[in-house]
Order: structure tokens, then C-alpha cells, then sequence
């Protein structure tokens, strides 16, 4: 019990920690939003109007700005994001985030986990038959996956699948404009057939990391003791294959992937523009693009969320695996 | 950095095969290194003398008729601009390189001294850097190099080198810090400390060796995290469009729609070496770790010594 309070306690901390630099950041920049607003709207709008539209966000340039950080936090945690001021101007933020989110999780967050998954069985039969023909060949061709670019791997699988096929799979968005959206089998399967390049580029450029990680944990794990012990008392191989070394081999892996999140959003950011993809990523680019301050620190400060529940989730999980980490606190 | 990679005397313990081994000897012989070497070794001699490739001294200069296709003269075509794709990917190696090397150097010697003390520390000292580890951790980088390099302006060479380092050195921080925190208690460690050994000895010379794979690994690591970095922040325009680079060039080849109107080359050659140069790292990465693998082997070592 000490030990989850002490986890969420940490949740807090960094949270706030990583919050606080989202909201001070933007403030040392050269650069301020009135000015990106004023450009936006050509100048149309009346300076007070301008001013109304800012406050709506916490925008208050004239209150100190202990007030407007405190401010700030309060709206973070309501869910009370303001406006866009970038291509959807005045469009509130949750609305334009509602969109997006879902096809962000669909397409990266089942890519990841596949390739997690598959990269860690692999890692597990890879480690074990070390030596072997299997162990020969897939650590070389897994190194020379994982060093990719993930929008290489894009371009050239638009390249092969799209381009040089006439269009055999769809290089971009997430299903033909002239459909309509519904839960029918022609909607579902063109949102799929969108999906699978950009899917797979996920997939090719994360699975390779986790082969790799999960190979040299087995190896190691391999030369304990214990392992010697359970070959020494006659266990079946399989047995000490699963229940002995690839138990204990995950755990690292398994903080590994909640520490990697943070370079697959990463990684998304650049698959999703480079398939138009209109996901969350794309949209940090093109607020990034209009300069959209409100839309830039409520994506920001998702993202962070999106890996600390992801490690917090992890944290749980290898502490109730390994007793080890529990006795440590 | 060779200091770092001389094979403590342990590896006397691996198998036969790799007993004795210079260290270049095993390097060689480690057909993974020696690909990744050589790759790495073209691209140096690339980025020192890139006249010695071609005969284009400006490459960003819209020199020749547009989007010829490949030639004797233009050996991958020009651009849609009238640049020669060759010369540009010849010269773009400098920057990638200089990228790589520097970004890597600084990210590691920064991650070793944050997550070493934090592990060797304990305390309320490790309970803080943990916390600013972990902090540079979870913030997504990318995200945040977007919008930095967005507010400085067209990122130049500086800013881009800063950024990585400062966004880069958290995941081998926390590395470091797991490998050492799992040696702390070790027999070893403890007989030092018996000893009477002062800290920043028993750091330098009974923990740091014992982590040397871990610290190659971790340069490669950082090294091929800010080559693949700062060729997706110049793919996206964030970096300085009239910089000569692998990235800049992917950045006018995606303005210019190249894979859809017919000069594939032009996109997917300065890919492809970014993509080389990522998997040189790599293969580096993998070598060495197979070649230092015996003295991380707790069991065979501490047999070796006794």
C-alpha cells in the first residue's frame, strides 16, 4: 500500500513537473499569441474582441503571471481547454481533440502493442535457441529494421504499395472523403485498407527494439544460477524456456515499453503527416505550423499524460510480478 | 572513446573463440561491426572530402535543367529545382555526421554522470535526479523539439544540436542508472567499500568498467536517436531549408510531391542515407555488445577472478 501511495505520489509530482514547463515554455519564446492571433485573422478583428478571444483560453497578459499559471493548472485538470486559434479558429479544443483521439489510438496505439507483443515472442525463441540458425538471422535483420527512419519506411512502402501499383493501397487519410462514416462492412474495410501502410510502418520500425531487448534479457537471464538449477533438476526445457527465464526476462522489457512510448508518439508524429493521417500527431504539426498556442499545450500535455499513465500502469504491474521491486520500495 | 572499449581482462573467461582477442581483432572478425565500420567509414571520407565524389562544388545551386533522370553526368538525376542529387547527398553527409557525433558524445557523458551518481548516491540525491530523469523521460521530445525549434526560428546547426542533447540523454540516464543501482550491492562493490575505497574511485574504476558495453551502447544509441531526430525535424521544415542536408533534402523532394510525379530518387536516396548511416550505428551497437557480452556475465566473471 505504502508503495502505490508513493507511485502515485511521484504521478503527482511529475505531472506537475512536466505541466509547469509546458506552461512557462511558450512564455520564454520570442513570440506571443495576440500577435500569432492578429496574423491569423488579417487583422480583421477589433483589438478588443482579439483580447475577449484570448481571455476565453486564459490568455490574460495583463493579470500576474502566478494568477494566470494557477489559472492555467485549474484549467488543465477541468478539461476546460479554450479555443483553437489555428485553421479551426474558434473551435473549442475538446471537440477538435474528440476527433482526432480516436483514430490516433486506433492506429498507433494496436500497431504498438502488436509489435510489442510480436517482438517479445520473437526476443523469447530468439534467446533461447541462441546459436541457431533462427538466432543467426533475425538479430541482423532486427538491427537494421530498428535503425530506420520512420518516414522512410512510409515513403517507401507508399512508393511500392500505392505509387508503383496504381494505387492498390491508399497513401493517405483515413478513409475516402466520399464516404459515409457508420458501422458498415464497405466504411470498416476502407478504414482498415487506410490504415495498413501507415500501420505497418509502426510496426516494422517498433518490433525490431523489442526482438532485440527481449534477445539479450533471455541471454542474460540465462546465465543465472537458477536456470542451472532448474537444467540441474531435470525440468523440461520448455518449462524453464517460459516459467523460469522468460518470466524474469520481461520485466525489464516491460518498463522498456512504457519508457518507449514516448519515442513511438514521437515516431507517430512523423507516419502520421507524412499519410495525412488525421490523428493527433498531425494535428500538433499543423498547430505547430499556425502557430496555435491553446491546441500546442493541451496536445503537449496529453502526450505526457499518455506516458505516465503508461508507466504508472507498468510501475503496477512489475510490482506485482517482482517482489523484489515491492521490498525495494 | 577506445579507452572505454578495451575488453577488461575478463573476456580471458569467454569461450575459445574469442579468447585473447585485441580488441580490433574481434572487431573484424564480427562481420556486423566490420559492415557497420565500413558504412560509417564512407560516409566520413564523404563528409572530409566530398570533392573527391563529385565535381559539383555548389549542390543547392540551381545549376541544371530540372528533373532529369539519371545520367553519366547526374548520376541519380536532378531535382525538380535543378539540383544534382548526387553532389547533395555527398555533401549532406558532413552535417548528419557532425549531428551524430556530437549530439551522441554530449547525451552520453550526460546520462552516465546523472543516472551513475543518482544510483551511487542513494538517497534523497537519487530520489531528485530520478525525479529529473524521469521528468526529460516522459515529456514526448519530439513534440517538444517541434515546438522549440518552431520558436527559435528555422533551426540552425546550434539549436538543433542543444535540443538533442538536452531531449536525448534521459533514456540512457535511466539505463545507467538501473545497471548501477543492480551493481550496488554486488560483492565487489561491497569488498571496495570494506576497503575503504573513496566513492569517486570506487565510480571511476570498480563501476564504470563493468558498464562499459552499456556506455558504447548508450553513444550509439544517442548518436542514432539524433541522426534519425534531426532528419524527421528537417523532413518537416523545422530545420534550415537552405542548409545542405539529407533532411533538407527529403523536406523540398516532399514539397515538390517527388514519389507522385516520377523522381522517386530524389526522396528515397537521402532516405536511405539516413537510413544507412542509422543501421552503421546499430550494427556497431550490436557488435559491440556481442563482443563485451561475457564480461556483463556476472556468474563468469566472478568465476574468472577467483
Amino acid at each position: 500500500m505504502r508503495y502505490v501511495l508513493r507511485r502515485l505520489g511521484f504521478f503527482a509530482l511529475t505531472l506537475w513537473a512536466a505541466l509547469t514547463i509546458n506552461f512557462f515554455l511558450p512564455r520564454f519564446m520570442p513570440g506571443s499569441p495576440l500577435q500569432a492571433l492578429r496574423a491569423r485573422t488579417y487583422n480583421k478583428l477589433s483589438p478588443a474582441a482579439l483580447e475577449e478571444m484570448l481571455t476565453s483560453f486564459g490568455y490574460k497578459p495583463h493579470e500576474n503571471v502566478g494568477v494566470q499559471y494557477l489559472d492555467y493548472l485549474g484549467h488543465m485538470f477541468t478539461g476546460n481547454w479554450g479555443v483553437s486559434i489555428g485553421s479551426a479558429l474558434g473551435q473549442p479544443i475538446t471537440q477538435i481533440v474528440g476527433q482526432a483521439l480516436p483514430w490516433t489510438l486506433g492506429l498507433v496505439g494496436v500497431a504498438t502493442v502488436l509489435a510489442f507483443v510480436a517482438g517479445t515472442v520473437i526476443g523469447v525463441v530468439a534467446g533461447w535457441r541462441r546459436g541457431g540458425t533462427l538466432d543467426a538471422i533475425l538479430p541482423s535483420v532486427f538491427v537494421v529494421t530498428s535503425a530506420l527512419p520512420y518516414f522512410w519506411v512510409g515513403l517507401l512502402l507508399i512508393l511500392v504499395f500505392s505509387v508503383w501499383t496504381g494505387g492498390w493501397l491508399p497513401s493517405d487519410f483515413n478513409y475516402d472523403s466520399n464516404l459515409q462514416p457508420g458501422f458498415n462492412p464497405e466504411f470498416i474495410g476502407n478504414v482498415l485498407r487506410h490504415a495498413v501502410l501507415p500501420g505497418l510502418t509502426i510496426f516494422i520500425t517498433a518490433v525490431g527494439g523489442w526482438v532485440l531487448t527481449m534477445r539479450n534479457n533471455m541471454i542474460t537471464t540465462l546465465a543465472e544460477d537458477y536456470i542451472r538449477m532448474g537444467r540441474a533438476k531435470g525440468l523440461a526445457n520448455r518449462k524453464i524456456m517460459y516459467q523460469y527465464a522468460a518470466r524474469n526476462a520481461f520485466l525489464p522489457n516491460l518498463s522498456g515499453f512504457a519508457m518507449s512510448l514516448g519515442f513511438v508518439i514521437s515516431g507517430a508524429i512523423l507516419v502520421e503527416y507524412v499519410f495525412n493521417y488525421p490523428g493527433l500527431g498531425y494535428l500538433l504539426y499543423n498547430a505547430v505550423q499556425n502557430t496555435d498556442y491553446p491546441m500546442m499545450q493541451v496536445l503537449f500535455m496529453l502526450f505526457t499524460v499518455a506516458v505516465l499513465v503508461s508507466v504508472l500502469l507498468c510501475d503496477f504491474a512489475t510490482a506485482w510480478l517482482d517482489p523484489r521491486s515491492r521490498a525495494k520500495g | 572513446m577506445t579507452a572505454l572499449l578495451t575488453t577488461p581482462p575478463a573476456a580471458a573467461a569467454a569461450p575459445p573463440s574469442r579468447r585473447r582477442g585485441a580488441f580490433l581483432r574481434s572487431v573484424l572478425r564480427n562481420r556486423k561491426a566490420l559492415i557497420g565500420l565500413v558504412i560509417f567509414g564512407v560516409f566520413t571520407v564523404m563528409a572530409a572530402v566530398p570533392h573527391l565524389f563529385t565535381s559539383v562544388t555548389e549542390p543547392n545551386k540551381l545549376a541544371f535543367p530540372p528533373a532529369l533522370p539519371p545520367s553519366g553526368d547526374h548520376l541519380l538525376g536532378t531535382t525538380a529545382l535543378g539540383q544534382d542529387i548526387w553532389a547533395q547527398l555527398v555533401y549532406g553527409a558532413r552535417q548528419s555526421l557532425v549531428i551524430a557525433l556530437v549530439a551522441g558524445f554530449f547525451a552520453t557523458v550526460l546520462s552516465v554522470l546523472v543516472g551513475v551518481s543518482a544510483a551511487y548516491l542513494g538517497g534523497v540525491a537519487d530520489e531528485a535526479l530520478s525525479m529529473v530523469i524521469n521528468i526529460f523521460l516522459i515529456i514526448p521530445t519530439f513534440p517538444l523539439i517541434i515546438i522549440l525549434a518552431t520558436y527559435a526560428g528555422k533551426g540552425t546547426l546550434t539549436v538543433v544540436l542543444i535540443v538533442l542533447v538536452v531531449t536525448g540523454w534521459s533514456y540512457g540516464a535511466n539505463q545507467m542508472r538501473a545497471q548501477a543501482l543492480s551493481l550496488r550491492n554486488r560483492d565487489f562493490l561491497e569488498s571496495a567499500r570494506v576497503r575503504g575505497e573513496r566513492r569517486t574511485y570506487i565510480i571511476l574504476a570498480e563501476m564504470l568498467p563493468t558498464m562499459t558495453s552499456l556506455i558504447v551502447a548508450n553513444f550509439l544509441g544517442a548518436a542514432l536517436y539524433s541522426v534519425l531526430t534531426a532528419a524527421g525535424l528537417q523532413f518537416l521544415g523545422l530545420g534550415d531549408p537552405n542548409s545542405i542536408s539529407w533532411g533538407t533534402m527529403l523536406y523540398w523532394s516532399q514539397n515538390q510531391q517527388a514519389l507522385q510525379s516520377g523522381m522517386p530518387l530524389w526522396s528515397i536516396a537521402p532516405g536511405l542515407c539516413v537510413a544507412l548511416l542509422g543501421v552503421s550505428f546499430a550494427l556497431l551497437n550490436y557488435a559491440f555488445d556481442e563482443i563485451s557480452n561475457p564480461a556483463l556475465r556476472p556468474v563468469r566473471r566472478r568465476r574468472a577472478t577467483a
